[in-house]
């Protein structure tokens, strides 16, 4: 009876599996050997007998290479947090507003349904340094003119606004799984704390957050997977070049990118397939990092 | 400390923009010290009379006073009250400490001062071990005394039961019901018991206020409302087997059912609704009253034997068959099939119109 029923669930699961196996595991296998190929060239489909560490060391003593790592870690770092919190705010103050709540969510979702790379140019107006919006504003606060995006632009304004931006783009999603992880919470913890007195602050603090842990550990793993994968965000703001000044804004992924669109080069794809074999193994360590030290603050 | 409800009034308004009287005109004086029990069935409003005096509701219209402090316009956290909720609400990411404490580190109590008093009532309510134990670890009687200590560690002025046994089995029940009673006793803090269980209600309460759509029916000592029901509403509702009701009439100052004699009444003639309780009746075993009826079934259990007796009267379906019950003493010796004489106790037959309203 229960070999039948593993019969069973195995083909139901089968068409899933095939696809993975095609789509996943194999090109990650793939890639994984490619990152070993001495001298490889796609193209011609050639390389040199057995195989090598030497892509991996080429990619260690690749400045470009520790820019992207720079960037990207900086990016999702800071972005991941900050977004998690902003969107909680967001969903909270939601909460509390019932009537307009529909109409917010809709404002708060519209990224979500928006192509990152039309946005993206929306926000490379925003942040022009004559005519952008975000300027205007922070003159009306006094402040002097910041050049966001364009050839004069510091490292640490670029990142300001591809930061803005990703966390923007990143917002509604979260919104949308917190809004509704919200309206699960039984409504008498609330009452039950308004009884015993807990101020608005506690209330989030103590009964709102811990109830949303497993969501806010949930998102806070995927989110930073989607950080650390970041490249969409880069290109719709600065486009090819990739920052204000050329690579100045590279991510990992660029990276990867870069190098394999070069793969008529000899060993440039092996170089690609390496960079792409360090994020995997990166994304790995820090989702598992984040179950781990999470799990002990994740209630029930 | 005293509660004093003013015409009060809840009105919810459904989505098909029906209204409901949820909390109908509601002129009530719960007494200082004292535990009552709201008794109603489900759905009469006991709940949102609760959640009105505790603050969580606001009324549309009436006052409310503690003592002589309006309270009607006050949030919940200055009112000052405990409340168990139905289903206790208990904080579930945090232990039983937390959870008592939580209400007081929310008043700024000193940190010394709310560990004691945490232990006073995690001993009060006897689970001074289980401090460390999340609620989903707690047996449901034991989650409910979490409850009550967290409702009563912030020492309040009223503590608000919302049938805090209705999620018990039945012998937890039992239990729980006594050491309410015996906590309310040693701490002397004015309570709400809601409920919609009578037997519950008249056993734990000092007095008992029934409650019927939003409206208030009769509020006294337990066995005055037993004995002395203002409608039929309340006397159908107290009492288990439920009071008989027959159809009968007054003529000439003598009250009849069917045309059997069962008492005397000085009303003037007219048709009457008669609510006999199932243990007013006496056997005759003179058999000399002409009230009198085929026992259908006999039912002995312990010391009552109960006595089902179909209706007599035209041929109707089973279905439609009206029957009664009757309690007498086991030492009767009656089968089914006997024909029993029986007298009526004065003081157990209750007279009403066919409004349901009470005949003096
Ligand atoms: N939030 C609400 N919205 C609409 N109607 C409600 C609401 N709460 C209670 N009611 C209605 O008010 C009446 C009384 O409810 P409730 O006080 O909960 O009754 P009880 O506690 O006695 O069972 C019911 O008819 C119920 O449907
Ligand atoms: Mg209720």
């Amino acid at each position: 009876m229960e070999t039948k029923n593993n019969l069973k669930a195995w083909i139901y699961l089968a068409p899933m599996l095939i696809l993975m196996a095609v789509f996943t595991f194999y090109p990650l296998i793939n890639a994984f050997m490619i990152s070993f190929y001495k001298d490889y060239q796609p193209l011609l489909n050639l390389r040199s007998a057995g195989l090598t560490l030497r892509n991996y060391l080429i990619v260690f003593n690749n400045q470009l290479f520790w820019k992207s790592v720079l960037n990207t870690f900086v990016l999702a770092f800071i972005s991941v947090p900050v977004s998690i919190i902003v969107s909680l705010f967001i969903s909270v103050s939601l909460k509390s507003i019932p009537k307009l709540k529909g109409f917010f969510q809709t404002i708060f979702f519209l990224p979500y349904v928006t192509n990152a790379i039309a946005v993206g140019m929306a926000f490379a107006v925003l942040f022009h340094v004559n005519y952008g919006l975000v300027n205007v504003v922070l003159s009306l606060f006094g402040i002097d003119k910041i050049d966001w995006i364009g050839g004069t632009a510091s490292w640490w304004a670029q990142m300001g606004a591809l930061m803005v931006f990703t966390i923007w783009n990143s917002l509604a999603f979260k919104i949308l799984v917190f809004t509704s992880g919200l309206e699960n919470i039984d409504k008498q913890y609330y009452d039950a704390a308004r009884i015993d007195a807990a101020s608005k602050w506690t209330i989030f603090k103590r009964i709102t957050v811990p109830l949303l842990s497993p969501l806010i550990l949930y998102i806070s793993i995927t989110s930073l997977i989607g950080a650390l994968k970041a490249y969409n965000s880069v290109v719709g703001l600065f486009g090819e070049r990739l920052g204000a000044q050329p690579y100045s804004m590279i991510t990992i992924v660029a990276f990867v990118y870069k190098y394999r669109a070069d793969f008529a080069f000899t060993g440039f794809y092996s170089y690609a397939a390496a960079a792409s074999i360090i994020l995997f193994i990166i994304t790995l360590i820090f989702s598992i990092l984040q179950t781990v030290v999470s799990r002990k603050r994740v209630h029930y | 400390m005293e509660i004093r409800m003013a015409k009060l009034t809840k009105i919810f308004t459904s989505k098909n923009k029906k209204e409901v009287r949820a909390v109908d005109n509601v002129d009530l004086t719960i007494p200082s010290g004292k535990l009552i029990g709201l008794l109603g069935p489900s759905g009469c409003g006991k709940s949102t009379t609760l959640y009105l005096i505790a603050g969580l509701l606001r009324q549309n219209e009436g006052q409310i006073f503690f003592d002589d402090e309006e309270v009607s316009e006050m949030p919940p956290e200055k009112r000052g009250i405990g409340l168990v909720f139905q289903n206790y609400a208990l904080y579930p990411h945090m232990t039983v400490r937390e959870n008592i404490l939580f209400p007081l580190q929310n008043l700024k109590v000193e940190k010394e001062e709310a560990k004691q008093r945490t232990f006073e009532m995690a001993e009060l309510v006897g689970l001074q071990e289980m401090l460390d134990r999340k609620p989903k670890e707690l047996s449901g009687g034991q989650q409910q005394r979490v409850a009550i200590a967290r409702a009563l560690v912030k020492k309040p002025r009223v503590l608000l039961l919302d049938e805090p046994l209705s999620n018990l089995d039945a012998r937890l029940r039992l239990q729980t019901r006594e050491e309410i009673k015996r906590i309310q006793r040693e701490t002397g803090i004015t309570t709400v018991f809601v409920t919609h269980d009578q037997e519950e209600a008249m056993s734990i309460s000092d007095e008992i206020v029934v409650m019927k759509d939003g409206v208030i029916q009769q509020m006294g000592e337990p066995q005055d409302v037993y004995d002395f029901p203002a409608n039929l509403f309340v006397a159908k509702f107290l009492g288990n087997p439920q009071i008989n009701v027959f159809d009968g009439e007054i003529k000439n100052k003598k009250i009849f059912i069917q045309d059997m004699e069962v008492g005397k009444s000085k009303l003037p003639d007219q048709p009457v609704k008669i609510g006999i309780r199932p243990e007013g009746f006496i056997v005759d075993s003179e058999k000399t009253s002409n009230l009198r009826f085929d026992v259908n079934l006999v039912e002995t259990i312990g010391r009552d034997t109960t006595l089902i007796i179909d209706m007599p009267g035209e041929e109707k379906s089973i279905l439609d068959k009206q029957s009664f019950k009757v309690i007498v003493d086991a030492s009767y010796r009656v089968q089914a099939g006997d024909l029993v004489h029986f007298t009526i106790k004065p003081d157990k037959m209750h007279l009403f119109d066919f409004e349901g309203n009470l005949l003096k």
